[in-house]
């Protein structure tokens, strides 16, 4: 139908710096890669590689100034992106390239229903009717598996979930019937089994309206079963280009094989520990959350009776009993929502609980007086998500690491520089950064301050909450070799919090499975990966993507009929 | 295990020896705010000025109700560089008393005015539900009550005196101020590092000194730069009806607000007390930003 050999968009030496007052950022420097019809292109790399930045660039969307394109062409249609004009641009953007951002929570517009948004570029620019506009929405929106468009149109954005809300972003991505859709990591933000979920309705869409696909992610895994192509960016050059299974099976570039080789996978060897020592436990533990709509400490009704009629309990912990054994990482794993992060909460007295109890080395933590509360504090600590918002954005490296310490007394104001520079040693922070404050740093280099922290007090036990689905793959790599040498290193037990499986698989020596606040599931690694009990454990599972072209287009296809009728009922 | 590559050379050798050394932000914030050349100098004015008024007892030329009738309203000559006003008063004489009051109520009242709103503001935000409802509430209750009223009561209750007008001043002030506070309050505390420290068990108290109230300073310095000019000019309101200080006395306000009656025949009566406002508002602006950046570790270009 579609002449393969033709390229629909090919760029050549595109090169665009941005000028600051800091110097000339060589963002994306002398790349050249085609798309032909039909077809989908991967970019892959880690952040600031220029992935983004050179797709942008060709749609006029780079601020200009401080961007600058130095040099190059990309020829869409015969028409040079580089030289169009601004008007020419703004044709091609809306109609023929259309653009699905990574988050759909902040590209959808909160004040206007979904019905308006989609329907605004046919009525103002196609000169569509608007019930004939309002119908091609209702069209698209079934196309991508939205129950109901006939109501679905008159929602706002926030009563969708994250993954329908992706969705209403495709359909209005779609509804021009664009040539070429740029995908700027588009799941990043979702759950495992709603990212496998929009994976494949874009694959279904590609094939259907013969779209061609460029693909910019930071995931090989999500690349290996929907890419045709393969870019690896490195630093704003494509160290490496190729077809899908050349670039997994046979990677030329050390990049790239560094890129396949930080994938976490495998088992970890089950740490010994004895099956008795039982270090916390958790019994029937319950946390809620009362929520209403009309409930503001604003007005006076609520101030003075302190009652409201229409409280909504949300049961984010209910009823779970579990126990973690010394020296061991438990894995907790479930898709946002399952109230993972709140029973790493609860479990460090950080949020109120309903009912139940927490007993840590036989203490009745929800017994303990305030008091008695600050020492066993010192004994348990939690490493955030986000390393950007965890740490004090006044406080330099010094201070952060040194205030549990001299707030603790746990050194003398003399001693303290040296445990501090001990501290950077064992999370491995140049000793010189001691003075710099957290925005002059990597995420990564973030994040191990932010581990250098928690470990600063000696704590027995960690909760780490989802560390490291904020960084690169690489990163996230030596982050996880760094939690494992630390646990190794200071005997610590750990509860860690994550929503992905093969990062648990890989460091946990248990892994707990929870959904709507329930424990589904509780096994060691090698068995739940093994002989998974619980249909939800398998799905969970099976949405995995894997970083391996053949074996994942096989997974999808199996995955493919039980995800379309999960759709279909998840909405 | 990895360790990370990058090594700050030029910093290196001077580092170590000087981590022994405490951190803190307002020694940091000190050495970038000398790099910021205008922030300097506006400091420096701002200190002449501050001195001049201190010592103006001793060093004006003349007495600040020491009348020339017969000399009248004249321009500037030797003997009196900035000119007499109608009754033939040194202006010079006049704006040196003049500045020790504005300047003092400038100061002061502000003062007042940030440290009851930065912390009435943070309490209430980082406390949440009832505490910050009530104490918000209180505010509300404070903010409609008729200003005037407010002060002629403390007037006619304590008799007219000039701390308590830098009070009713700054009790006014602090209002917006804690409002402000509050606000930004409420979106720090849901940053993780507001968690992180709690799970680290440090006190209530030692988050409010050293998480939240460095990080609201932005916003305090900037409403502080532009509260300080509305203090003054709100005591020269008040003076002008009778409730602040008095004649023979003087602010800059009041001598500005008298200098308008007479601004066609007699324009030196208004220009140099507006000038010297002038040049302290804007020495004040300056420094304000300059204190906002330094204060910022991420707006440091080192």
């Amino acid at each position: 139908m579609y002449i393969k050999n033709m390229a629909l968009l090919s760029v050549k030496n595109l090169t665009i710096r941005f000028h600051t007052r800091n110097g000339i950022i060589k963002a994306v420097e002398n790349i050249s890669f085609s798309v032909n019809r039909g077809e989908t292109l991967a970019i892959v790399g880690e952040s600031g590689s220029g992935k983004s930045v050179a797709c942008y660039g060709l749609l006029g969307l780079v601020p200009m100034p401080p961007g600058k394109i130095e040099s190059g062409a990309a020829y869409f249609n015969d028409i040079d992106l580089i030289q169009a004009k601004e008007q020419d641009l703004q044709k091609i953007r809306g109609n023929d390239i259309a653009v699905i951002f990574q988050d759909p929570m902040t590209s959808l517009n909160p004040y206007l229903t979904i019905g308006e948004q989609l329907t605004e570029p046919l009525t103002t620019h196609k000169g569509k009717s608007r019930s004939e506009a309002v119908i091609m929405a209702i069209k698209m929106l079934c196309e991508v598996g939205i129950k109901d468009p006939e109501q679905k149109i008159y929602s706002y954005p926030h009563e969708f979930s994250g993954g329908m809300q992706q969705r209403v972003m495709i359909a209005m991505a779609l509804m021009a019937k664009p040539k070429l859709l740029i995908c700027d990591e588009p799941t990043t933000a979702l759950d495992v089994t709603t990212q496998a979920q929009i994976l494949i309705l874009i694959k279904e869409l590609q094939k259907k309206y013969g779209i061609a696909v460029i693909f910019i992610s930071h995931d090989l895994g999500v690349v290996a079963g929907i890419a045709d192509k393969v870019a690896v960016m490195k630093e704003g050059l494509i160290v490496e280009e190729g077809n899908t299974e050349d670039i997994f099976y046979n990677a030329k570039n050390a990049y790239t094989q560094k890129l396949l080789s930080s994938i976490p996978c495998g088992e970890k060897q089950l740490a010994l520990c004895d099956e008795n020592m039982i270090f916390l436990r958790v019994n029937n533990l319950k946390v809620f959350f009362h929520k209403s709509n009309s409930y503001s400490p604003w007005s006076f009704a609520n101030m003075f009776s302190g009652k409201d009629k229409k409280i909504k309990v949300i049961k984010a912990v209910n009823d779970i009993s579990f126990e973690i054994r010394r020296g061991e990482i438990l894995g907790l794993v479930g898709e946002s929502g399952s109230g993972k992060s709140t029973l790493g909460r609860a479990i460090l007295q950080l949020t109120p609980i309903a009912s139940g109890n927490v007993v840590f080395d036989d203490m009745d933590l929800t017994l303990l007086l305030p008091s008695k509360k600050t020492s066993v504090r010192k004994r348990m600590q939690m490493i955030f998500q986000d390393p950007y918002s965890s740490l004090n954005p006044r406080m330099s490296v010094y201070d952060t690491l040194a205030e549990p310490l001299l707030y603790h007394r746990l050194v003398s104001r003399k001693d303290a520089a040296k445990e501090v520079l001990r501290l950077m040693d064992d999370v491995g922070l140049a000793r010189s950064a001691a003075r710099k404050y957290p925005h002059e740093f990597s995420g990564g280099q973030r994040q191990r301050i932010a581990i250098g922290r928690a470990i600063s007090t000696k704590p027995e036990f960690i909760v780490a909450d989802e560390p490291v689905s904020a960084l690169d793959v690489t990163v996230q790599a030596q982050i996880l070799e760094l939690i494992l040498f630390l646990v190794d290193k200071h005997n610590l037990t750990m509860m860690f919090i994550s929503h992905d499986l093969s990062v648990v698989r890989y460091i946990a020596d248990r892994i707990a499975v929870m959904r709507h606040g329930r424990l589904v599931e509780m096994e060691s690694t090698a068995d739940i990966f093994k002989t998974p009990s619980q249909e939800y454990t398998k799905q969970l599972i099976a949405a995995v993507p894997l970083a391996d072209p053949i074996k994942e287009k096989e997974r999808q296809i199996i995955a493919g009929n039980k995800l379309k009728f999960m759709t279909r009922e998840s909405i | 295990m990895p360790r990370p590559t990058q090594h700050n050379k030029s910093s290196l050798t001077q580092i170590l020896p000087s981590i022994e050394k405490s951190t803190s932000l307002w020694m940091d914030g000190w050495i970038r705010l000398k790099k910021n050349t205008l922030a300097i100098v506006s400091l420096g004015i701002l200190v002449l000025f501050c001195a001049v008024a201190l010592l103006t007892p001793i060093i004006a030329p003349y007495g600040y109700e020491e009348q020339d009738l017969l000399l009248g309203a004249a321009g500037p000559s030797l003997a009196h560089p900035l000119g007499t006003d109608i009754f033939g008063r040194d202006m010079l004489t006049r704006v040196m008393y003049g500045s020790r009051i504005s300047l003092a109520v400038g100061f002061l009242a502000s003062s007042v005015a940030v440290f009851i709103g930065v912390i009435w503001g943070t309490i209430a935000g980082y406390s949440g539900g009832r505490i910050d409802a009530a104490m918000m509430r209180l505010v509300d209750i404070l903010y409609a009550m008729p200003f005037m009223i407010f002060i002629v009561l403390l007037m006619v209750v304590f008799g007219r005196n000039i701390l308590l007008l830098f009070l009713a001043i700054g009790a006014v002030e602090w209002l917006t101020m804690a409002r402000i506070v509050r606000g930004q309050v409420l979106t720090l505390k849901q940053q993780q590092f507001i968690e992180a420290a709690l799970s680290l068990g440090l006190s209530h108290w030692t988050i409010i000194r050293r998480y939240l109230i460095p990080n609201i300073l932005s916003p305090v310095i900037v409403y502080t730069t532009l509260t300080i000019p509305s203090v003054m000019l709100l005591e020269a309101f008040l003076s002008f009806l009778g409730l602040g200080i008095q004649p023979p006395e003087s602010s800059w306000g009041l001598l500005i607000s008298y200098g308008v009656e007479t601004m066609e025949e007699y324009p030196w009566l208004i220009f140099f007390p507006g000038l010297f406002l002038s040049i302290t508002l804007f020495a004040l602006n300056f420094l304000g930003d300059g204190l906002r950046d330094a204060l910022d570790p991420r707006t440091s270009k080192d």
